[in-house]
This record gives structure tokens, sequence and C-alpha cells, in this order.
């Protein structure tokens, strides 16, 4: 038996220039096949949600949006429908002024004369490709959603300046300075990462009861600015910082305060990127803490709001579909222009 | 003269907002010196972790401790050990319906079960993904980008997502009836719809770990690939003495970290399952404290306490051998 079928030697040889292996060809099957996982159900969602209401519970579905063509012909009030209908023989499309039972009544719309009786059976409705842009712009204006993605962009923009700002000063004086209580500061700060919201999160939400910030946009920002992974994350950075520049800026008479935000903080930017893009990623999707603290629908961030649109309107896919994927296309750009930071930042530090 | 640019006047926005908030800072320097200029830093975050994480802890193991509905502590008559009995009274703990908390040991069993497959699941995936990343494939950056992508969105929409593909006229259906198969309500079948809560799970978060075993796969050194291919050693051979063993410790981490997010399960569940359904099949512990908490009218806060400590127990478990692991790694 050649080694080249065992599932063995295909998960380790390496590739061997001019030559392609069955090893080869099964990691490329894996691959193209991964990604089309990843794929399908994404643009499948996609698509779907610029099909009109009426096509969209179609089954067997059509691949690409459609919509029924409408015309309107002389002598009718409103729109006809527009169909191809075999008559002697000939195929052709025509207009449906009304349905009796089996046969349908139809004329030609460029040349309306009397009324010709169809088969029902030997026609089928002209579709033509539909963007059905309303999936889009009903939600944004009918509903709560251009609330709900105002509070999310609020809270987004908000929580991560302030979760820079924060833990940027808390990593600068853990990073630049030496005092009585640093280690066990940043012990304690480091340990909280052990303890998942999930534990915690009755008692979290008396303590937000308790400061009164219980359905407010606020109560979603304050409790989560401080973070184990920032100040973790721009210390390390910090720490290769040269004092030397900060002796040099202290022999000058700049105080502290100006030391970090005219030396330390814009030499960390790469850093502060990093906790940039992650901050805003968290604050976008978060679901289980606001979902918690917020009640009123006023307050509802797109995530909450989406879920509860869901319950909603369980039948109209094609709004909740639009609104998905609204709620999608930021991180999605977010991700193709910074994919190399964002992999690199969870490879250097393990978290997300 | 030329005008200001946009940058300029940002610039100078954030010039002047600076100066207000530095002038108080450097008068607390100029009165208490620069020694304590670092507590003055760590405030803003200590405040923070102090009212929002370390309080919460302090509260929630007291909070097991009490009955009623009031929400703060004062209000709340002292029970003893009544929430955990009421969690832990059972006759047989392999059947439910014999517990006294029934809705508690379906979600403990949901969860075990889940744990169980996603963890086995998403460590195979990612493990075999990483090896294929790790050869000198062409085109690894895009590949590596496309698994990593459903890590970054939101678990609501990964539940709507995937929804929509397994409904009654979704696009698994349409592609089984071309095959001949009858379409299926794969979210109303208790079987299935655990299934997919495994498969959702796994596409969802395989690339993170796939991402972490690919960095451990590529600290590997190559000059031991180096000795084994002189050495003519067997690919088998190969994997088996060489990148596996070397892998190991990042392994053992990953299977941790994997526990410890499995057992939190709930975001993307709640929402692909209708929360929790059909029925209760696919209802997980922290979906029954949230729903003891917040779920009804009942706000049984002292009950849902309990099952979190009960939880944060397992974690902690969870989390002290990931730190045991990590320190054996750096040695």
């Amino acid at each position: 038996m050649s080694q080249g079928l065992s599932p063995i030697a295909f998960l380790t040889r390496t590739r061997r220039p001019g030559r392609i292996g069955l090893t080869d060809i099964l990691s490329w099957a894996w691959l193209v096949l991964g990604t089309l996982a990843v794929l399908i159900p994404v643009v499948w969602a996609g698509l779907s949600s610029f099909k009109p209401a009426a096509e969209i519970t179609r089954f067997p579905p059509t691949l690409l949006p459609r919509a029924a063509v409408q015309q309107t012909v002389p002598g009718f009030d409103a729109p006809l429908s527009l169909w191809t209908v075999d008559v002697d023989g000939k195929s052709r499309e025509m207009a449906m002024v009304r349905r009796i039972g089996l046969k349908a009544q139809m004329v030609d719309p460029s040349n309306p004369g009397p009324p010709v009786s169809v088969d029902v059976k030997s026609m089928s409705p002209v579709q033509r490709l539909t963007i059905a842009t309303e999936n889009y712009t009903d939600p944004l204006t009918r509903f709560d959603f251009l609330t709900f993605l105002k509070n999310s962009v609020f809270v987004t923009f908000v929580a991560t300046l302030l979760t820079l700002a924060v833990n940027a000063l808390a990593a600068f004086a853990l990073s630049k300075y030496r005092f009585r209580g640093e280690k066990a500061i940043f012990v304690l700060i480091i340990s909280t990462l052990m303890i998942p919201l999930t534990v915690v999160m009755v008692p979290a939400y008396l303590v937000v009861v308790g400061v009164g910030l219980v359905d407010s946009l606020w109560g979603i920002i304050i409790p989560t600015i401080a973070s184990p992974t920032g100040v973790f994350l721009l210390r390390q950075y910090m720490l290769t910082i040269p004092d030397e520049l900060i002796e040099a800026a202290r022999v000058d008479a700049a105080s502290e305060f100006r030391i970090f935000w005219r030396i330390v903080l814009p030499l960390t930017a790469p850093a502060l990127a990093v906790l940039a893009i992650f901050s805003v990623l968290w604050r976008w999707n978060d679901f289980l803490w606001p979902l918690i603290v917020l009640s009123s629908r006023e307050n509802f961030t797109l995530q909450v709001g989406l879920n509860a649109f869901q319950g909603e309107f369980s039948v109209q896919w094609n709004y909740i579909l639009a609104m998905t994927f609204l709620s999608l296309a930021p991180v999605t750009v977010v991700f193709l222009f910074l994919q190399k930071y964002i992999t690199t930042g969870i490879a250097g530090t393990g978290m997300k | 003269m030329s005008t200001p640019k946009a940058t300029d006047l940002g610039g100078r926005a954030l010039d002047f907002v600076m100066g207000v908030v530095e002038a108080p800072i450097n008068g607390f320097e100029r009165l208490m010196g620069r020694k304590r200029m670092p507590y003055l830093f760590l405030a803003p975050n200590l405040i923070l972790f102090g009212i929002f994480t370390f309080l919460p802890i302090a509260i929630a193991v007291g909070y097991a401790f009490t009955g009623g509905t009031g929400l703060f502590v004062s209000e709340r008559p002292f029970v003893g050990f009544d929430n955990f009995r009421q969690l832990l009274q059972c006759e047989d703990y392999l059947r439910p319906g014999s517990c006294r908390e029934s809705l508690f040991w379906t979600a403990v069993w949901n969860t075990l079960w889940f744990v169980g497959f996603n963890v086995a699941a998403t460590l195979l995936v990612a493990l075999v993904t990483a090896l294929i990343l790790n050869r000198a494939m062409a085109a690894r950056g895009f590949f590596r980008a496309m698994f990593f992508y459903p890590v970054l969105l939101s678990p609501v929409v990964i539940g709507l997502i995937w929804k929509w593909f397994l409904d009654r006229n979704g696009l698994l259906n349409a592609f089984l009836q071309m095959l001949g198969v009858p379409p299926e309500i794969f979210l109303l079948d208790v079987g299935w719809s655990r299934f997919f809560v495994v498969v959702v799970s796994v596409w969802f978060h395989m690339g993170f770990y796939t991402l972490i075993l690919l960095a451990g796969l590529q600290a590997i050194p190559k000059d031991l690939y180096e000795a084994a291919a002189i050495d003519a050693a067997s690919p088998r051979r190969t994997l088996f003495r060489i990148t596996l063993p070397l892998l190991g410790p990042n392994l053992l981490v990953v299977l941790i970290l994997l526990m410890i997010r499995s057992v939190q399960i709930f975001d993307e569940a709640w929402v692909l399952t209708n929360g929790g359904g059909p029925g209760t099949a696919n209802s997980f512990i922290v979906q029954y404290i949230y729903q003891m908490a917040f779920g009804s009218d009942l706000r049984l806060f002292g009950l849902a306490s309990a099952a979190s400590v009960l939880m944060g127990l397992v974690l902690l478990a969870l989390t002290l051998i990931q730190l045991r692991l990590g320190r054996k790694m750096e040695s």
C-alpha cells in the first residue's frame, strides 16, 4: 500500500515541489470544503435578504432573488402580472386579467384586445432578478431598527474610547513605575480573567440596579470598561518602551501625565489599535449582558433588538435576514481590512 | 493663508480636552509628589473592577444562601443551604424527572452531553485544519482568515443565519430534496436540533482554536523534522513522535479552554433553538440560571445564585488545572 493513502501521511507530509500527491489533494479538498461550509450559510442568508416577502418562503427556493413581474396595461387600472403562456404551441408573454378555476383570462400587454381564455397548467409566472430593497429600508424607517443601530453605535464607540483610556492609564502605571503593591495589583487584575460573566451575572445585575444604571446604555458601557485583557496587552507592549525616553522627559520637567499623553501613548499605538479592534467587536456582538440589563425597547442594542425581532416577526424572514446582514456588515468590513492584526493579536495573547 | 485641515482641527480639539484634563492631574502631582502618581493612574481601573467584578463575587456566594424575591441582600431572608438542597435533592441523578428541580438536572445533563460532543468535534476539526495549514500550502493566509471569520460574528447573527439555513424552506432542505430526501424541520426534532447545536458551535469557534494550535505547531523547531527526514522516518512516526508530543501542552490548554467555554454555552444556542427548544432538549445550565433570575416574574435570585456557584466551582477547578498546565509549559 502506498503511504499516500494513509490518513496520517496526509496530515503530516509537506509538499514536494513538482509532485502532487494524494495528500495534497485531500488537504485541498478539506480546505475547500471547509471554506464552502463557512461561506454557504452566510451567503445564502445574504442572497435571501434581498428576496421579496412573497418569494422568500418559496420551496424549493431559487438561488438569486427574483420576483414576479407586473406591468400596467392600457385599459386596466391595477398593474397585471405577466405570465409565459403556451398559445397554439407558441410560447408568449401575456398579462393575466383574472383567474376562474382552472382557466385564466389573459391579454396581450402591448396590444390588449378581448381576453383569451388559457389553461392554468400551461402558464408560468415571468420572473426577473429583483432586489427587494424594502427589506432594508422598511426596518430602518418603520420599525425601531434605527434606534437599535444608534444605541449599538453609541455603546461601541463610547465603550471603546473609555476602554482605551482607562486601561492605558492602568497599564502605564503597571509598566513604568516601581511602587508598593505593584505586583499584587497586577495579579488581582489578571485574576479577573478567570471569572466569567455567567457566574456573576445575578449579583452583577444587582450592583447595576444598586448604582442606578439598570435599563440604561451606561449600564452596559461602564461595567465592561475595565478589561484584564486590555491591561495585560497594553502593559506588555509598554514594557518594551525604553525608560530613558521617560527619564529624559522628566529632566525637561514634563509632568507625569504629559509623559503618558505625549510620549508613551503615541508609542503604544499598535497595541492600542489591537485593543480597539477587540473592544469594537466585543461591544458590537455583546448579547447576554445587554439582554439582562436593558428592558425597554428604546434602549435595545442591535443584538438584543434582533433577538426581539425574531420573536415578533417569526415568519417575516426577509426583514430578519436584512437586519442580520446590516449587523454583520461592519464586522465583515473590519475583518477584511484588519484581518492580519486580529489573527496575530489573538495568536499573541491567546484571548478573544 | 491656507485653511487648516480637518485633522488639525481634530488634533486641536483633542489638545484642548487634554489640557482641561491635565490641569487637575498635574495639581495632584504637585501636591502628592511623583511617587503617588501610579496610584492615581490605576484608580479608575481599580474602582471599576472593585464595583463591577469583585463586589459581585463577594455578593454571589452570600446571595446563594438567601431566599424570597427581594433584590437587595437586606430584603432577603437567610435560608441556609435550602437553595443547594433544592438543586441537589434527587432520587436518581440519571433521571432528571425524579429530581426536585428537574429543570436544573435536565440542563446539567444537556450541558454535559453538549460539552462532550462539542469538545471532541471542535478539537478534531481544529487539529486537522491546523496540521493542514501548517504544511507549506499556497494561500495559507486566505484559508486561515476564512476559517477565522465566523469567530468575529455575533452569536445572535450566527443563530439567525443557521436558523434560516435549517428552515423548512431553507437551503439544506432544498438540497435534500434534490437528492430525493423528504424535507425535515430540523430544529423541531430533538435529535437533529442537538446535533445542529454542536455543528453551529464547531462552525462558530473552530477558527479560534485552529489559530492557537497553528501557533503551537509553528513553534516546533524545523530541524527536528529535518532530522526525521534524514532518518527516513515515516509520516505516521513523525506525527506521533515529534508533532503531537511537542504540541501536547498546547493541546491540553486548548482542551481545557474549550471545556470552560463549552460549559457556558448560551447565546447562539438560545437564538438557534428559540430558547432551548424543542421542549427542554437544548436547555443548558446558563439558560437555567438566566431563566430562574430574569426569564420570568419568579425572580428566583437565590436559586439562580446557588446554581451559579455550583457552575463556578466546576469552572474554577478547570481554570486551576489550566493554570497548572500553563506553569508546566513555561518551565
